[in-house]
């Protein structure tokens, strides 16, 4: 029993070291195909990188990065693929925003009344996508994706002056939350990491504690694993989709918050897009795993912050996008081979008991 | 219970170790050179979008060339935030670059931001007002220009129908199309003019020819023959629908199109273009800064003072000369005001 436990230890330290390993032998290629020098660039990465207002730039860029990834992975574990995060966060950060604008409150209610409008609104509108699955058999895939369209097109009638949108020299954008609804700073130097990266932790643990150490996580990942089995075992499955997109619906509402409550105060034409897909990669690169999607969240941060770094040194602004690619495809490659490697030797094992038995009563046969 | 705790001391340690990091840490401000040159950060589209960075492009070669300054050039990706933008104007004003400019509005709030930051560089923007004492905002009268635009769209079209494609649905596109289809109002009221946008609120709009392509097509289709895109780089897929197609006219916009290596192939369907001078004043500033004396505060380049203009090259306007000419006097005079807003 020991024995196999260090196998598996083995295995899983294996997996992301050829990950790595791997996206740095691929990547070197091919800048040193570009004609600039690889080692350099990983120097001049790490040296900025490391730089203190790089780390808190870093840290702010991976904190809504994080809360895309967990939106992600709640899917993922039951086997749904919300490629609707994306749009799930902008409608509810934007009706979040017109909620915000609209009311002065003291911040202890401001704020949680903006964070609360933001999950309800993720929540249904990802809620859609489960309630067609269970009820129409439509894939979540596709309306997902779908309903990302549908959702720039609510906003982008919503959003133009006179309607819910107030402009402001050539942007047009919600009118400006409260003071009292501005999220605290955590006052480092020389720029202050947004107060939204303890709440992005605490949904992290939440994430943990409910999928492993709760009868629901239990039923998620069951039906995640085989829906029959799950169904077998007295599991609604259709409750568990809807309840399960609604929950990575509403966790999608907190992706657009760190930036409302902390740097925009308004919803408008400048508002980041695209977050909800730079979630599934992190989400795939961390494995699902909370920490590792941490990880996964700062790793990006800090290739798009030494990018630009790159960029002086005279390597092309494309390089990170392309590294960020390859970590991707290096990890989910890297991952299958182990799994696959362990399988095969698990089998093996497993198949040499069974004839070391057979052996042994064959040979009690014939002595009897 | 025994995992909790190695989750929980993982956690705190990641967090104490980056806390103590950036206690201790080097700023990278504290890095840097100086008088490096022209500083210009791109919007989406880059450098060759065949119109409105191309524009700005000129004129820092123009300085470059002129004024014997050295300059860096950066672009913006699609789907920035806020945070992106910042770095990509600190970084140019750390590394030593003077002025900085940022091409588009979409760099407003950042510069405003990055230039109380850094006092003793100038920095400059197209397309917004931002309020600072080291800023210099450059904007143009885009609705003019689209307002004469429209006069020779609506003396051109034998079908009597007219369009206007524009990248994003926001203020400053909005000033296009205001302007063009007043012009065409007041030159011919039965002229039919359709209004479309390729997206209502991304800037991908800017950056996709892909979809004004397909726009232009269903224009095309719906009868209309003089189309006029204002969306940047998107504005080559819509010119190169209506190369298709004999007899359609495209209007370009911000660099002259026609003129444009990389359109080469449909300058003979390009009617003329909205020439907005972004180069003009992005010299003016780099002069200005090189002298000693940097330009602040708002710079209006209208029609009158040459910031807009109909570009005349390849002739196909010129039979409509005098009526153009006429019309411009009027704005000029202030006998026509046009106006921002649809």
């Amino acid at each position: 029993m020991k024995k196999l436990d260090k196998n598996k230890l083995i295995l899983a330290v294996a997996a992301p070291l050829l990950a790595i390993v791997a996206a740095l032998v691929i990547t070197s290629v091919i800048i040193a195909a570009t004609g600039k020098d690889p080692l350099h660039a990983y120097q001049v990465m790490v040296d900025f990188g490391s730089k203190s207002d790089s780390q808190v730039w870093i840290i702010n860029k991976a904190t809504p990065y994080y809360l895309s990834a967990l939106a992600v992975a709640i899917g993922f574990r039951m086997n749904l693929f919300n490629i609707g995060v994306d749009g799930q966060y902008r409608i509810a950060a934007f009706f979040a925003a017109v909620v915000g604008g609209s009311l002065t409150l003291p911040g202890f209610v401001q704020i949680p009344l903006v964070i609360l409008v933001a999950m309800v609104v993720g929540a249904i509108w990802a809620g859609i996508a489960g309630l067609l699955k269970t009820t129409r058999g439509v894939s979540e895939v596709i309306s997902t994706i779908m309903l990302n369209s549908i959702g720039a097109s609510v906003i982008g009638y919503f959003l133009q002056d006179g309607r819910l949108a107030i402009k402001e020299g050539n942007l047009i954008h919600t009118p400006y939350l409260p003071d009292s609804a501005h999220f605290f700073e955590i006052p480092t130097t020389p720029k202050p990491v947004y107060g939204f990266v303890i709440v992005a932790a605490l949904a992290g643990l939440v994430y943990w504690f409910v999928l492993s150490r709760t009868r629901f996580g239990f039923d998620l990942r069951t039906v995640g694993r085989s829906e029959s089995a799950a169904q077998a075992g007295g599991v609604s499955v259709k409750r568990m989709v809807v309840t399960s997109m609604v929950l990575s619906g509403a966790v999608a509402g907190l992706v657009g918050m760190p930036t409302l409550l902390g740097v925009s105060y308004n919803y408008g034409t400048d508002f980041p897009a695209g977050i909800g897909f730079t979630g599934i990669a992190i989400a795939l690169l961390g494995r699902n795993h909370p920490i590792g999607m941490a990880l996964g969240a700062l790793l990006w941060g800090f290739l798009e912050r030494t990018g630009t770094q790159l960029e002086f040194e005279g390597y092309a602004q494309e390089i990170v996008g392309v590294i960020q690619g390859v970590i991707v495809l290096c990890v989910v490659i890297a991952y299958e081979i182990v799994r696959r490697y362990g399988l095969r030797t698990q089998q093996r094992k497993v198949g040499e008991e069974l004839a070391a038995q057979a052996r042994k009563s064959d040979k009690a046969e014939v002595t009897a | 219970m025994r995992r909790v705790s190695t989750i929980a001391v993982a956690g705190i340690c990641t967090a104490a170790l980056a806390f103590s990091l950036t206690a201790c840490g080097e700023s990278s401000t504290e890095s840097g050179g100086k008088d490096k040159g022209i500083g210009l950060a791109f919007d989406v589209g880059g450098r060759d979008d065949h119109s409105f960075n191309e524009s700005a492009a000129r004129g820092m070669d123009k300085a470059m060339k002129e004024l014997k300054v050295g300059g860096k050039a950066m672009t913006a990706k699609n789907n920035e935030t806020e945070a992106d933008r910042e770095q990509r104007l600190s970084s140019l004003a750390e590394a030593g670059y003077n002025p900085v400019i940022g091409v588009g509005f979409n760099y407003a709030k950042s510069i405003q931001k990055v230039a109380a930051d850094n006092p003793k560089t100038t920095f400059a923007i197209v397309d917004s007002v931002v309020p600072g004492k080291n800023v210099d905002s450059i904007v143009f009268g885009e609705h003019e220009g689209s307002y004469l635009a429209g006069v020779a769209a609506a003396l051109k079209t034998k079908t009597k129908k007219v369009s206007f494609i524009g990248g994003v649905n926001n203020a400053l596109i909005q000033k296009f199309q205001a302007g063009f289809e007043q012009g065409v109002r007041e030159t011919d009221p039965k002229v039919k003019i359709t209004s479309q946008y390729l997206y209502p609120n991304n800037d991908k709009g800017f950056n996709d020819p892909a979809a004004a392509k397909d726009k232009a097509k269903g224009m095309l289709d719906a009868g209309n023959d003089v189309i006029y895109t204002a969306a940047g780089l998107s504005g080559s897929g819509s010119i190169e629908a209506i190369a298709a197609q004999k007899g359609a006219w495209a209007i370009g916009v911000d660099s002259d199109q026609y003129q444009q290596s990389g359109l080469e192939k449909y300058k003979s369907s390009i009617l003329t273009s909205v020439v907005k001078n972004v180069d003009v004043a992005v010299f003016d500033l780099v002069k200005s800064v090189k002298d000693g004396k940097p330009l602040t505060g708002t710079h209006r380049y209208l029609l009158k003072d040459g910031g807009v203009s109909l570009s005349t090259s390849g002739g196909n306007i010129d039979d409509l000369k005098d009526k153009i000419a006429e019309a411009k006097q009027k704005i000029v005079d202030g006998k026509v005001k046009v106006k921002e807003n649809p």
